[in-house]
């Protein structure tokens, strides 16, 4: 029972002058244990807003998200979040960055460095413990900020574009590593991410997001998530199905983009 | 001596240097263009002529080549200042340095003044007509006073007999002078010259000051000229041309204002005649002669001016070539340097007397610079506990007993300790005016950052911090620290306390408002990366924004030590008995060039020992800082 279950939730910013922001506007959804969610959508869309509110930094004005039948309510450590440039402590070692919730926690220091030994492993960062986080490059920080995260065991893990800001190919690779990720752990991700090739290929389910008011314009399914734990990345992208899919996605946001432009000239 | 060789060794490294750096220049011609960054690096061979001009300009303007070179050089220059300041005064009377002759320039201007005061009698409505008549008279009088001074047949015998004999004084002073056997002194004369010049200093020895007594055969002979020349001055100047003409119409003016001011009423009028007492007085002793008596003293002078000239001989190209931008000169007794050789402290002086101050047993006013001293762990202790931990105790101070003796108990024994009185080993603690000047910045630096980095922190994260805190900082910060000495000191104290207080004050708005830049600038992103970790408020604070704020606190430090080090100086310069800039005001005071340069320089070397510190510890605190 540790679905996710979103109800009518409404998020209206309330800027100093007066001015309302309608973020959010009636979202529901519910995702069960181990899906994949890819978030998609324009910029102003409310995606970042509704990571935020999952994750419990920001409190809806009205509906609310629950978690295993517990309704968010703050921060907690059984949501762990990724963001886009790492967010890594940068005064700290990899090691020291990837056990900082445990030691938060005041865990055993041995059982910890076990630990952060198996997970460097996994993201593929074995023997860079010591380094100082500030002299690897930006895929090495995403990896570190992955471990960091699952080294929680949360129960979901939430991703803010965080292959946003990589090259093309540390990206495809990372991709990959995510789906390894998800595969092995069998963990609840949402996912948000502004690449409609990157939605198609991770998401097991995606919405794609309209914005004024944020709301959920369009839900798939997707097979190639699925697809894309066995077999090459490169071949699912030139899949007719995903092709297609696409471009049907990226016609839809460019409309919109242009009726967003329209309001505003 | 050192002196000489270290000239020579810098003039053939800055010609080495230019010379390597133009072949370097000629090879590099084809391979770098105009405005690429890679030009400005390297080039340790001109740091060595830059360096090297400064040192030179430092041994050249200082004269301290003069000194090294030719170290009899200033003592003859300050008999050759003796034989002209003597001239001087008999060179001013005639056309020589001046355009016109003195008695000249004195009889036009007189005339003018006499005139003038008749206009301004005439025209005074408050006087009568019959006092102004009066006036007028003793004025017209005045002026037909001069007349008897400059005609020729008033002029006395014994007037032109001490005259001529005058010029022939300086004729055989002229004639004697360039002669190797001037001057034949008396044994007597020697013998006095000889004490005098074997307790003589040398030059530079007692500050600015010049050996008077010639150590030098040329030396002497413009030494016992001079004395002759003032001599003849003295006597020239004594002279007066008071002929009996003149004496007669001088008592009938005097005559003339007494009974004028014996019928005065009211002293209206005696302004008048005060300043018409003055107008006879100046004619009188106004060394005025008819035009053409003196033209033979005149003619000896400027030819024995020419006579002396020549015999400085190499002299002259010393003074021109070496003493740039001054000379030496002479004022009665003794003679100085004037120009950039006083005020800029030779090399050699200025090591001999920083070697001095170094010594721990001379220093400065008592004080060493940089030492130690043995003080007792008692007075430590005593310094650092305070006296209540004593008062607290339990039970009471020992009353005394009938026969007079008193008993201690628990708490008159928690009492001694507290107080440091008791018997202990003494360890040394470092001790002077530097380590006082240290210790004060060390002090107010601390209490700065202690209390200022949490306090900025807080104000960064926390709204009404901010608000409660803001208006005080920002209404003490921007009035410059040395505006709130004179107030600081006077409540504190001239000693530490005071300035102690004023750096911190200093340190404490650089720390908040750095402190509070480093805690608002923290990336949202790294506190709720921390918030989902599982981080409480504290462990937030400690672990992420602390850290986070690191570079701005120590760029604050960095920041405060200076200003620190600047305000103390200057605090230091307005009161207090010890310190660097203690140092500086007392030197000041006393003009102790040399000794103002010394601080001068140990406190720039301070400041750089600092700033070049704490950079080392930021590097080492903050690698990753512009890496992030």
């Amino acid at each position: 029972m540790s679905d996710l279950v979103s109800q009518k939730v409404n998020m209206i910013f309330k800027s100093l002058k007066g001015e309302t922001v309608h973020a959010l506007k009636d979202i529901s959804f519910s995702l069960k244990k181990g899906e994949l969610l890819t978030v998609l959508g324009p910029s102003g869309c409310g995606k970042t807003t509704l990571l935020n509110i999952a994750a419990g930094f920001l409190r809806p004005t009205s509906g609310s998200i629950n978690l295993g039948g517990k309704e968010i309510n703050g921060p907690g450590v059984e949501r762990g979040m990724v963001f886009q440039q790492g967010a890594l402590f940068e005064w700290l070692t990899v090691n020291e960055n990837v056990n900082f919730g445990l030691r938060m926690k005041k865990e055993d220091p041995v059982k910890t460095a076990k630990k952060v030994e198996e997970w460097l492993d996994i993201v593929g960062l074995k023997g860079f413990g010591n380094t100082p986080t500030y002299q690897l490059s930006g895929g090495m920080q995403q990896r570190v900020a992955l471990a960091r995260c699952l080294i929680n065991d949360p129960d979901l893990i939430l991703m803010d574009e965080p292959l946003g800001a990589l090259d093309a190919l540390t990206r495809e690779k990372m991709q990959s590593l995510v789906l390894k990720i998800w595969k092995e752990t069998g963990k609840t991700i949402i996912l948000i991410t502004h690449s409609v090739e990157e939605a198609l290929l991770l998401g097991e389910r995606l919405y794609v997001m309209a914005p004024r008011p944020g709301r959920i314009h369009k839900e798939y399914n997707l097979p190639f998530a699925k697809m894309g734990l066995n077999g090459d990345l490169r071949e699912i992208k030139n899949h007719k199905d995903f092709v297609s899919k696409r471009e049907e996605i990226l016609s839809m946001i460019w409309n919109m983009e242009e009726e967003i432009m329209g309001k505003d000239i | 001596m050192v002196t000489g060789f270290l000239t020579f060794f810098i003039i053939f490294a800055v010609i080495g240097s230019i010379l390597y750096g133009r072949r370097l220049i000629r090879t590099e011609k084809s391979d770098a263009v105009f405005g690429n960054p890679e030009r400005a690096k390297g080039g340790i061979h001109w740091v060595v002529v830059g360096a090297s001009f400064l040192i030179l300009s430092w041994l050249y303007y200082s004269w301290d080549i003069a000194k090294s070179f030719y170290p009899k050089s200033a003592n003859e220059l300050c008999q050759v200042a003796k034989v002209n300041e003597s001239l001087l005064s008999l060179k001013y009377l005639f056309p020589i340095v001046e355009r016109q002759h003195k008695s000249t320039a004195i009889i036009k201007r007189e005339n003018l003044n006499i005139e003038k005061k008749i206009t301004l009698i005439q025209n005074n409505a408050n006087l009568k007509s019959k006092d102004k008549e009066i006036l007028i008279n003793i004025l017209r009088k005045t002026k037909l006073m001069i007349p008897t001074l400059t005609s020729e047949k008033y002029l006395e015998d014994n007037t032109k007999n001490i005259v001529n004999e005058l010029t022939a004084r300086i004729n055989i002073l002229m004639a004697e002078f360039p002669k190797d056997s001037y001057p034949t002194l008396s044994v007597e004369e020697k013998n006095e010259l000889d004490v005098g010049l074997e307790k003589q200093l040398g030059w530079g020895a007692t500050g600015m000051e010049v050996p008077t007594l010639p150590e030098s055969k040329r030396g002497l002979k413009f030494h016992v000229a001079a004395v002759e020349l003032n001599s003849i001055s003295d006597e020239f100047f004594e002279m007066r041309n008071h002929n009996p003409e003149y004496l007669r119409q001088s008592e009938s003016i005097f005559s003339d204002i007494k009974e004028y001011m014996d019928g005065l009423d009211d002293g209206r009028e005696l302004d008048y005649i005060k300043d018409i007492k003055k107008l006879v007085r100046r004619i009188e002793y106004a060394s005025i002669f008819p035009p053409k008596t003196l033209n033979e003293f005149e003619k000896s002078i400027v030819a024995f001016d020419e006579v002396q000239k020549n015999e400085q001989g190499g002299l002259t190209v010393i003074d021109a070539l070496l003493f740039p931008a001054g000379k030496i000169v002479s004022n009665g007794s003794q003679c100085s340097e004037a120009g950039p050789g006083r005020w800029l402290p030779k090399p050699s002086d200025t090591f001999r007397i920083f070697g001095d101050l170094l010594k721990p047993s001379v220093g400065y006013k008592m004080i060493p610079m940089l030492w130690y001293e043995m003080m007792g762990v008692n007075q430590i202790v005593g310094f650092v506990l305070p006296d209540w931990i004593a008062d607290i105790m339990p039970g009471k101070y020992p009353i005394h007993k009938q026969d007079g003796t008193v008993d201690p108990n628990f708490k008159s024994k928690v009492l001694d300790i507290v107080t440091g009185e008791f018997k202990a080993f003494k360890i040394p603690i470092p001790a002077g005016h530097i380590w006082d000047s240290f210790l004060r910045v060390f002090l107010g630096l601390s209490l700065g950052i202690i209390m200022g980095v949490p306090l900025g922190l807080f104000m960064g994260l926390n709204r009404f911090a901010k608000g409660f805190f803001d208006p005080l900082v920002e209404l003490y910060r921007p009035v410059p620290p040395l505006a709130w000495a004179p107030l600081v000191i006077t409540v504190f104290g001239i000693d530490n306390v005071g300035k102690v207080f004023l750096l911190f004050m200093v340190s404490f708005s650089i720390m908040i408002i750095s402190a509070r830049a480093g805690a608002s600038g923290t990336q949202l992103s790294k506190i709720h990366a921390a918030h989902s970790l599982g981080a409480s408020k504290w462990q937030i604070l400690r672990e992420v924004i602390f850290p986070n704020s690191l570079p701005e606190i120590l760029t604050g430090i960095r920041v405060a030590v200076g200003m620190c080090w600047g305000t103390l100086v200057a605090a230091e310069f307005l009161a207090g008995t010890t310190g660097i800039g203690f140092v500086e005001n007392v030197a000041r005071k006393y003009m102790q060039y040399e000794v103002i340069w010394i601080t001068i320089f140990v406190m720039g070397m301070l400041g750089l020992l600092f700033d070049v510190t704490i950079r080392k510890i930021i590097d080492k605190t903050i690698p990753w800082r512009g890496k992030g």
